[in-house]
């Protein structure tokens, strides 16, 4: 036994006064304890019980039954999955929009913020801002009204736009091929101005003497913005966009879903949306874990690559 | 974000032009859908068909919206979507700033394992299948309390009003302690106050969240119509149109000449209609809220 330096007789005097003055410092806390606690055992449960849950990705989960009497099948969840022929659609639908949105969703947002921060302050600015962040704030739901309103073919705005200029109208909502690029465009719609926000924030941080020098050595307001706007905001547009790749297969299902119809089904499937159908539709619970762990693994994978990349190049890590 | 000359001398260039045009683009494409949306609703239905409403109601009315007060489901549906925005707001940013306040004190014992423990949630989760199966354990499925337990605590809303928190002066509670106050009266009649802006803008995300949800009506409750939110109740007169089946036209519907295309635009009208009302109000809160992270951050 290690000897702590301490006689027997110091150590038998300290032990016992250490457990108490724990408990006396929860007693002094037990407001504070009793304001956590409860919230500590709901936080428990909604959200630490269901990662328990993926073990059921290796079970042939029955309903009824208790959990370790259930069957475990090992990988033949998955196994089935990468046999099944759906899940490279889901796989490729997945990745297009996301791929697709990140193209846009990303670089477009920083264009807007750079011609926003170039517009002089007053109250159109300040509308323009105002009214971009706006759609952030309406449910997927209305914009999926939204969306077929604007685009369909009775009296919709864009069909209206296409027939002006002598064009036929365009079914957008009933055509595969057009799937994707509704998707996203109307994700765009909704975004870009609540996306703007971090951009705009951190120009208001750059330092305006930077400008000045900048003015002064006659610098013109293209040089100003590549020169000096871009690099300041280029460490932040460097963490969104690894942190982005890392979401890239978490798209969700809800555009998916409210905007799919049965004409453009395959389209629209993407990884959520065949688990859902899979696993709460058909009652397929273990197959439809199965799809979320994968999902959840390829997107780990992406961000842990991506951040690899970048402290490779730059020598800074943002996880 | 002023770093070009303004002042009336400065005039405008041929970039100034392009940009305010481009800007001007963005805000008709924003604003031009609820416009149309608006005029449609607030239009007599018959006449709508004929086509060719933009911005301005052709014959103004406002039978659309007496109708979809008769209509179906909609009016508790309503009712509901105001219940769980309410408890579920007042609930949540409760119990979201006091485990803020927890977190806040530098003295408290459990600190960095709870602070962990929250954290964790924010990149790991169940997923969707583990999460459903669980409602379905504990019960919850056909309650009401499904729309307010799962979400009532949240990592991301707390460490945002904790942020906040960490700038008052410690001197505050400190005096307040040497009159005799616990914790509790503290964190209630000291902290709370002061954190008002902070608590507006994490208000906001809660409430335009549980209003917006539908979701969870359409996974845990879609066989308790008492229990339907306004949001599920659109999103099934938007799918049943939008696959040919059309539910819409009811009897009660046909006496009263109002086509699904109007009422479809009136409820959508309904729908919005609260987050514009608050909107203008939280707005400034919320972009310092946002910029204060982002600066830090």
């Amino acid at each position: 036994m290690h000897s702590s330096g301490l006689s027997p007789a110091a150590r038998s005097r300290a032990e016992p006064r250490r457990r108490p003055r724990l408990l006396k410092r929860a007693h002094e806390q037990r407001y504070l304890l009793a304001m956590s606690l409860p919230f500590v055992a709901l936080v428990f449960v909604f959200n630490y019980v269901p990662i328990w849950g993926w073990l059921m990705a290796f079970q042939r989960y029955r309903p009824g039954r208790p959990f370790f009497e259930q069957q475990w099948v090992g990988l033949k969840n998955f196994t089935d999955l990468f046999q099944d022929e759906t899940f490279y659609l889901a796989l490729k639908n997945t990745l297009g929009m996301s791929v697709l949105g990140l193209i846009l969703g990303f670089t477009l947002p920083i264009i807007f913020a750079l011609l926003l921060n170039e517009m002089r302050a007053g109250l159109f600015k300040r509308t323009v801002q105002t009214v971009s962040y706006l759609p952030h704030f309406v449910s997927w739901v209305v914009v999926a009204g939204l969306v077929y309103k604007m685009l369909s073919t009775d009296g919709g705005p864009i069909n209206q736009l296409i027939a002006h200029f002598g064009g036929p109208p365009v079914q957008f909502m009933a055509h595969s091929n057009y799937f994707w690029g509704v998707v996203v465009l109307s994700d765009l719609w909704k975004e870009i101005g609540w996306n703007t926000i971090i951009y705009l924030a951190v120009m208001t941080a750059i330092e305006p003497a930077l400008y000045e020098a900048a003015r002064v050595d006659g610098a013109g307001r293209w040089q100003l913005m590549r020169h000096i706007t871009l690099p300041g905001i280029s460490r932040v547009v460097i963490i969104l966009f690894v942190l982005s790749i890392g979401h890239l297969t978490a798209i969700g299902f809800e555009k998916q879903l409210l905007l799919s119809n049965p004409v453009v089904k395959d389209s629209a499937l993407v990884l959520d949306l065949y688990a859902l159908q899979n696993g709460i539709g058909m009652n397929k619970f273990s197959f439809g874990t199965a799809i979320g762990v994968v999902n959840s693994l390829v997107g780990l994978a992406l961000l842990f690559g991506a951040n690899a990349f970048f402290r490779r190049k730059t020598g800074d890590s943002i996880i | 974000m002023t770093h070009l000359p303004t002042g009336p001398r400065a005039r405008p260039s041929t970039f100034d032009l392009v940009n305010g045009a481009l800007m001007l683009l963005v805000l008709i494409v924003t604003v031009y859908p609820f416009l149309n949306v608006l005029a449609i609703a607030l239009n007599q239905s018959q006449d709508t068909v004929r086509g060719g409403i933009t911005v301005f109601p052709r014959h103004p009315t406002l039978d659309n919206f007496r109708a979809i007060f008769a209509y179906g489901n909609i009016p508790q549906a309503f009712f509901i979507s105001v219940a769980r925005t309410v408890i579920g707001t007042v609930l949540s940013l409760g119990a979201c700033a006091m485990v803020a306040y927890v977190l806040s004190r530098r003295d408290f014992l459990g600190r960095g394992l709870l602070s962990r423990f929250l954290a964790i949630t924010l990149y790991v989760s169940g997923g969707l299948i583990p999460g459903f199966l669980l409602i379905r354990d504990l019960h919850l499925m056909n309650t009401f309390w499904v729309y307010i337990l799962p979400t009532l605590i949240n990592a991301f809303n707390i460490f945002m009003i904790r942020s906040y928190m960490d700038e008052l002066p410690v001197e505050l509670q400190e005096s307040a302690r040497i009159d005799g106050a616990n914790d509790l009266v503290i964190f209630v009649r000291i902290i709370l106050p002061l954190c008002a802006p902070v608590l507006a803008t994490v208000a906001l995300f809660i409430a335009v969240g549980q209003w917006n949800s539908w979701f969870d009506t359409y996974l845990y409750n879609s066989s308790s119509p008492q229990l339907s939110t306004l949001q599920f109740e659109l999103m099934k007169i938007l799918q049943s149109t939008q696959s040919g089946a059309d539910a819409m036209h009811s009897s009660e519907l046909k006496t009263q000449q109002i086509t699904p295309d109007s009422i479809k635009m009136a409820i959508t009208i309904i729908t919005i209609t609260p987050i514009l009302v608050v909107y203008p109000f939280l707005q400034r809160y919320f972009v310092a809220g946002m910029t204060l992270g982002a600066v830090k951050g």
